[in-house]
């Protein structure tokens, strides 16, 4: 984390709760991420490791069951939860944008992509009907659409799931953004065309020098683009560290584990499974979520929440964080405050 | 969208055949027929009555009578009323804007309320406003068009004195010929002053009415539809493009829920022809369904074969506009 210079994006203890028949279940539990001007930020974890939930909540687009805290969640300066719906509309769509898991169903199947494309510029630009349509051209090219004016009329049911996530892209690019939350953009398509989106997204991500923050399986992915990772598991966050510092020396024994279950590391391209599962609402341990899974976990692991390390252990949520592969146990004071 | 028409069209011949038959018969079901109804307790003598079924054709065998019928309608023939001898046709023209006017009426009160309504309870889930809506919509549909009637009379005209019992116009007052045969249009054009609202006193409960089925089971539609497409991702989209929630849910969400909608809108409209019959007894409103409660009376088969049979081929026709609105606005199909 830069401390010198105030980050895009700032979230200090963001937890999500939803209300469920079953009682509150906590999808997100106190998460911190920053993210800097045109700094690219991996988030990865297992599936139902509360990332989409995290994200959503940072853009409020949460459906009414979900109770979000924070201690922060800023966003350019400006305080996202104080802002009223109003304000906050304002933001988002223009500064801060979002690219969707599922690029088919997230397109209106009632209205054309022009009509898509131009109306989140409607809404922030000032731009007239004309300049609209002429910069929804330029995106669409800018995307790699070819015959961008035809494709306009297009209906989403008309293109494919790569086309639509392109076009999605677009949209989340219309209004210039600062940053980009893209929650596993390629998942949903075609494992022959997810690489080519991937190029398109980074390609653009670094062109235009916005902020991107990436939910991904993709641990190859991570490693040859995100400058920082973020490392979820069971709605909480047990390691952030800089990519080259996570792969060469991983601080979580759940991170190592993921490491170590890659074939021949970077190159298995989907996040490999490692034996158990992520626990669920009932079957939530008293201490550490992971210790059923740990092959570090001691009695004191099962029993007692561990505490967060500081910096220079990838703030691992561990009563002993690795080093070197190792179990190290925590100084009390390396508590942050 | 050519040669979906084209099926479409070709699929409702074989319900117009049937539909020709079953009329045909269930006319015939009813005990007695026009003679003994016009005779009633007084007798016949046997001769005057052999010569009267002579006369409509009665003594024919029945199958030879059916494909007469049959044949005029083909060659667009609809008979002539046994009772009043004039073409079966001509007096369904005379009365149907009447009842088209009813019908188009109770259908518009029950979708300018019913998809608001639906909208409102599916946005605000769980809240008193959906609950009492829901209620309310359920209590509409089971509640018995006649008592239901009978009681708005009650209320609004004997115990308030707010609207008229009966008919479409004050026709002390007020005389004009018909242009259109809406009376709301004709009593504009007559520029004779209090007659619009005249006309609009008249209309108001009985639209009510027949609307108050329809409107409780758009405002159920709309509402499960639009709780089904706010949870879509692209709802999601729109929202995170910054949109204000008015255009969130009543551009993107509502474009898509109205989808199921309009096809329930167009089944009601048969439900709401159907219905028309019974509220045109309650309010002697002179529409089709009036005239038709009275063709059986007087067992005038002519009139009520032609009667109904014209009634559901309308009734068919909108089906099949419907269905074609129905392509038109969702695009999935149309280029499919
Ligand atoms: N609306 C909701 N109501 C209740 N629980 C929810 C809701 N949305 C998500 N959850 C739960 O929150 C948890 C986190 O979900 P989330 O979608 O954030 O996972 P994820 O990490 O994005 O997984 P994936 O990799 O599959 O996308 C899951 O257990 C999910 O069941
Ligand atoms: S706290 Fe214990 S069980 Fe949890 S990750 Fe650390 S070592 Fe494993
Ligand atoms: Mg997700």
């Amino acid at each position: 984390m830069n401390a010198t210079s105030t980050p895009l994006l700032s979230i200090r203890n963001l937890s999500v709760t939803f209300a469920t028949g079953r009682g509150p279940f906590r999808a997100v539990d106190k998460v911190d991420l920053d993210v800097a001007a045109g700094e690219l930020v991996a988030i990865v974890g297992e599936s139902g490791s509360g990332k989409s939930v995290a994200m959503l909540a940072v853009m409020g687009l949460l459906p009414w069951t979900a109770t979000v805290t924070a201690d922060r969640l800023s966003f350019d300066g400006k305080d996202l939860l104080a802002l009223t719906p109003r304000e906050r509309r304002k933001i988002i769509g223009r500064d801060l944008s979002m690219i969707f898991q599922e690029p088919m169903s997230s397109l209106n199947p009632c209205f054309t992509v022009g009509f898509q494309l131009r109306e989140a510029m409607k809404a922030h630009l000032d731009l007239d009907k004309t300049a609209r349509q002429k910069r929804a051209v330029e995106l669409l090219d800018l995307v790699g659409i070819p015959e961008p004016e035809r494709r306009l009329k297009a209906f989403p049911h008309q293109l494919s799931g790569g086309m639509s996530q392109r076009v999605m892209i677009a949209m989340a690019l219309a209004c210039n953004p600062k940053l980009i939350i893209a929650d596993e953009p390629t998942t949903a398509l075609d494992v022959t065309i997810q690489a080519q989106i991937l190029d398109l997204l980074l390609r653009l991500q670094k062109d235009s020098g916005v902020g991107l923050v990436l939910i991904t399986h993709d641990m190859g992915v991570v490693a040859e683009t995100a400058q920082r990772v973020c490392v979820h598991y069971a709605g909480q966050q047990v390691e952030m560290q800089d990519t080259r510092g996570l792969f060469r020396d991983p601080h979580h024994p759940y991170t190592s584990a993921l490491l170590a279950a890659l074939p021949e590391r970077a190159s298995g391209r989907i996040l490999p499974s490692i034996p158990g599962v992520v626990p669920g609402l009932a079957d939530r341990p008293a201490g550490c979520l992971f210790s059923p899974r740990c092959r570090f976990a001691t009695q004191t692991c099962r029993t007692i929440p561990p505490p967060r390390a500081g910096a220079d252990l990838g703030y691992a949520l561990c009563h002993t964080p690795l080093v070197d592969g190792h179990p190290r146990a925590l100084k009390k004071l390396e508590m942050p405050a | 969208m050519f040669r979906f028409f084209i099926r479409r069209v070709a699929l409702t011949l074989p319900t117009f055949v049937a539909l020709m038959f079953v009329t045909f018969v269930a006319v015939r079901l009813v005990p007695g027929d026009p003679i003994e109804a016009r005779t009633g307790e007084r007798g016949i003598a046997p001769e005057r009555l052999a010569m009267l079924r002579h006369e409509l054709g009665l003594d024919r065998p029945v199958w030879q009578q059916f494909l007469d019928y049959a044949n005029g309608i083909v060659h667009g023939d609809f008979g002539v009323s046994i009772v009043t001898k004039t073409p079966v046709l001509s007096e369904f023209a005379t009365l149907f804007p009447a009842t088209l006017e009813l019908t188009l009426c109770g259908l518009a009160f029950a979708i300018v309320l019913g998809i608001p309504a639906g909208v409102i309870a599916a946005v605000k889930r769980g809240s008193v406003f959906d609950h009492t809506m829901m209620t309310i919509a359920l209590t509409g549909y089971s509640m018995p068009i006649f008592w239901w009637g009978l009681l708005l009379i009650m209320f609004m005209s004997e115990y308030l004195g707010l609207t008229p019992v009966s008919g479409r116009m004050d026709l002390i007052n007020f005389y004009f010929e018909p242009v259109t045969g809406f009376m709301l249009v004709d009593s504009l054009l007559s520029d004779q002053e209090g007659a619009f609202s005249s006309a609009v006193s008249h209309l108001i409960l009985p639209a009510i009415v027949l609307g108050t089925v329809p409107l409780a089971v758009i405002a159920r539609m709309t509402r499960s539809s639009m709780l089904e497409v706010l949870g879509e991702d692209y709802v999601r989209t729109a929202r995170a493009k910054g949109l204000s929630p008015f255009r969130v849910v009543g551009l993107h969400a509502l474009r898509n829920a109205l989808i199921p909608v309009v096809t329930v809108i167009g089944l009601q409209t048969g439900t709401l022809l159907g219905g028309a019959v019974l509220t045109e007894t309650i309010f002697a409103w002179p529409g089709v369904g009036k005239w038709l409660i009275e063709s059986i009376a007087r067992r005038d088969y002519p009139a009520l074969q032609g009667g109904i049979m014209l009634i559901t081929s309308i009734v068919i026709l909108v089906n099949l506009i419907v269905d074609l609105t129905y392509v038109a606005i969702n695009p999935r199909i149309r280029h499919g």
